[in-house]
């Protein structure tokens, strides 16, 4: 599971609607990822709200059971770890657990970036470097975005895309999960999806094992995105059926 | 339907939740049943809309409240407050049952429970309105149909987001980000805080 996918699932793991399997790697994630930690705790007490709302009148005698019961129970002494820290106004955390988000997924493509740096010449190591952290901290700004918004699709090749868009920076960045490396002298290409006409939005580089991009150009009025395979170099028009169309939640 | 009458939740009186179960912690009974006071009414109320059974309820009710006795040391408010974190351990019970007795049970009463119909409305129906409720309902019709009903089934019905993506006919991955999208519209709407 990707960076991306573990952190969409802080709903379900709110709401335990997770398999066993999954919260458990889910709960490994929530050690590393202090972000995620505090959208899990907003949300909990989100569901908690839910919850409260369907509160019914307990019959009397249920209070004199569950006294009698405590009586006889022993209690847990408390933890001896150090309690994690509290934060300041919602809205700073809040904020905060955005940048630090974006902090994660670009710790993530920098990973990515070492990977690749073990089988290059050091030469070349330097410019990715570079290139890497631009590229980290570009899509770092859409994944900021207070009005970040994350939709996941599958593809036809049976990989899984996600598609992070922000209006208000007016960029996207497509983030892959176990799609199959193209075929010889092929390339991905995404596309912005205006009403039907595609346009362009560059290439997945397919030297990186970073699985992100960042789509190139604006999203202007775009109402989703698609990805194609074609000839390397790319296409000024898609020449092949789409792998996905993902429509961009609507804001 | 009856006038409102406000059972425990945000507006109860008297001393705050977070400093009884710190009293609680340290083996105080009375606090104890002041913090009985508080929530056994949501926490029934929320294992009943996930299970039902009116009998089963009760019981598991009773085991989130003597949690509550028993591990009040473990209660951390700096991880949230007292109500959510009670409620989070009556959901997460409440859940475990179900998912036993399915484990346990054969396809036809796992069928008839993937049957039943969202929770929420027949709920507030049967229930007094509170401005609670009535917050809490007027901020579900803020989320898009998908959202709410993820949010509903996973909730109140205590259902894996699997399960509920085969009752919804969609995709795995677009319940994960309606029941994460859905949560955060509802946490902005209500102007909840961690």
């Amino acid at each position: 599971m990707t960076i991306a996918d573990l952190h969409t699932l802080t709903g379900a793991y709110a709401l335990h609607a997770l398999a066993p399997q999954e919260r458990a790697e889910f709960e490994r994630h929530l050690e590393a990822c202090e972000p995620c930690a505090l959208e899990v705790r907003e949300l909990a007490a989100t569901a908690a709200r839910l919850g409260g709302a369907v509160a019914v009148m307990p019959p009397p005698a249920l209070k004199e059971q569950v006294l009698r019961r405590i009586a006889t129970e022993r209690q847990e002494p408390p933890r001896t770890t150090p309690q994690s820290r509290t934060g300041g106004g919602a809205a700073r955390a809040r904020l905060l657990s955005r940048f630090a988000l974006a902090a994660c997924l670009a710790g993530a493509v920098g990973f990515g970036g070492i990977a690749v740096w073990q089988h290059q010449e050091a030469r070349d190591a330097r410019q990715r470097a570079e290139a890497s952290q631009q590229h980290s901290q570009e899509l770092a700004t859409v994944l900021a975005a207070p009005d970040a918004k994350v939709v996941t699709g599958e593809l036809t090749d049976g990989g899984t895309g996600t598609v992070v868009v922000s209006r208000s920076r007016d960029k996207a960045a497509f983030i892959a999960s176990g799609m199959p490396k193209p075929p010889s002298g092929k390339v991905y290409e995404l596309w912005y999806n205006d009403g039907g006409t595609m346009r362009a939005a560059g290439l997945m580089d397919p030297t990186t094992s970073s699985p992100s991009t960042l789509m190139e150009g604006s999203v202007k009025g775009a109402s989703g995105m698609g990805i194609t395979v074609e000839p390397a170099g790319g296409s000024k028009q898609p020449t092949s059926d789409p792998l996905a169309l993902m429509d961009f939640p609507s804001a | 339907m009856k006038e409102a009458v406000q059972i425990g939740g945000t507006a109860s009186a008297g001393p705050d939740l977070q400093d009884l179960l710190v009293q609680v912690a340290r083996g105080d009974q009375d606090a104890f049943s002041r913090v009985y006071d508080q929530v056994c009414g949501p926490v029934l109320g929320l294992v009943r809309s996930v299970l039902r059974d009116p009998a089963q309820s009760e019981e598991v009710a009773q085991e989130v409240l003597l949690e509550v006795w028993r591990s009040a040391a473990r209660f951390q408010p700096s991880r949230g407050s007292g109500m959510t974190w009670v409620l989070t351990l009556a959901h997460r019970r409440a859940v475990d049952r179900v998912r036993s007795a399915q484990a346990s049970s054969d396809r036809e009463q796992r069928a008839a429970l993937l049957d039943r119909t969202p929770a929420y409305d027949e709920v507030t129906e049967q229930v007094e309105a509170s401005l609670e409720r009535e917050q809490v309902r007027r901020c579900l019709r803020t989320l898009t149909e998908l959202q709410r009903q993820s949010v509903n089934m996973a909730y109140y019905q205590g259902l894996a987001y699997r399960e509920v993506a085969e009752l919804l006919s969609v995709p795995l991955g677009t319940v994960k980000t309606r029941l994460r999208d859905g949560l955060i519209r509802l946490r902005d709407c209500l102007g909840v805080n961690a």
